[in-house]
């Protein structure tokens, strides 16, 4: 990227980029999550969105309760496998590029219900990006997982269709 | 007037002699234990006649190698008096065999029964026969095994597995 303000072509100043980095860095800081929350770490997940740590900080706060406006699934809480098929519909139906945060021990690897009912990891049967610990995981593990998504998004980014 | 646990016990006792299998009393519970086979009749006599108006739970249990038979349905019967004192709640269980594991439905006396019963089918495979609707209620509806048979490996997820790929195909349709 490069800054140019030469007076000879008017002083405003322009930018030289390529539409893939322009594309990506709009895509990084306006990430819109489609929140899966099934259990506690959902309450977790709307303290996070709530005012006093407020993910709209990092342009994420734009909550979408359409899979087809989202491009952030932030999935959080158990996971069984009854509700595995409707989350991985969900995230079918949201639009190419997407990502996906594991929020908790839970859905990272199935959390204390070693069961007959519950997904172990729901790496079973969604590509995850970012893998958050904890039981809730503190609000700002979870603003560190959208800043590690924001990063991913800024290193690899996605094509332009 | 008021109306003790006794005087239900010996008033149950009084109508249906041969069905009272057995009465246990334990730190102020009582537990009527009944013939299966007149779980109906017997029901019907405690919300009518005896004023049982609230069945609190219907559940069951396995009693695998513990004893024969080897399941007993169970049912929290609540009676509101008009006093504290007159509040009052039996226990009624009813011993079901593995081979034939079912019993009459209580729906038709306490319409709360009708997912609880759906429960413990779900749970147990015990069914119910005249109940309305007979399904699973929690695990999936192809689902095979019953998960709270003491003969089931809790964490066996086979099962839960070809019923979520089933799941997904029909979705991907």
């Amino acid at each position: 990227m490069g800054v140019n303000a030469d007076p000879l072509l008017g002083g405003e100043g322009f930018l030289t980029t390529t539409i893939e980095a322009f594309a990506n860095w709009g895509r990084k800081n306006s990430l819109w999550p489609m929140p899966f929350g099934t259990a506690c770490c959902a309450i977790e997940m709307m303290g996070v969105f709530a005012s006093r740590f407020d993910l709209s900080r990092f342009g994420a706060e734009v909550a979408r309760f359409s899979p087809r406006q989202a491009d952030l699934m932030i999935v959080s809480g158990t996971i069984t496998y009854k509700m595995a098929s409707v989350c991985r519909r969900i995230y079918d139906q949201m639009p190419e590029p997407k990502w996906v945060i594991a929020m908790g021990s839970c859905t990272c690897g199935g959390g204390p219900f070693d069961s007959y009912a519950v997904v172990q990891g729901i790496d079973e049967f969604l590509p995850v990006d970012v893998y958050v610990g904890g039981c809730p995981p503190r609000p700002e593990a979870l603003i560190d997982a959208v800043m590690k998504i924001q990063k991913k998004i800024e290193m690899k980014g996605a094509p332009v269709v | 007037m008021s109306f003790d646990v006794e005087q239900a016990v010996s008033l149950l006792q009084n109508e249906f002699p041969q069905d009272i299998i057995g009465v246990k009393e334990y730190r102020n519970e009582t537990t009527i234990v009944v013939d299966k086979n007149k779980i109906h009749q017997i029901c019907n006599f405690l919300k009518y006649n005896l004023d049982f108006s609230f069945l609190a739970d219907l559940t069951a249990v396995d009693y695998l190698e513990v004893k024969s038979p080897r399941y007993e349905v169970v049912y929290h019967v609540h009676r509101f008096g008009p006093d504290c004192e007159e509040n009052i709640r039996i226990r009624v269980k009813a011993e079901i065999t593995d081979k034939e594991s079912m019993i009459d439905s209580v729906v038709s006396i306490w319409s709360t029964a009708d997912w609880l019963e759906r429960e413990v089918y779900d749970m147990f495979g015990i069914t119910f026969t005249g109940h309305p609707d007979m399904r699973r209620i929690l695990m999936p509806e192809d689902y095979g095994p019953h998960p709270l048979r003491k003969d089931f490996d809790v964490r066996n997820r086979e099962a839960s597995k070809e019923s979520f790929e089933k799941a997904l195909d029909d979705g991907a349709e």
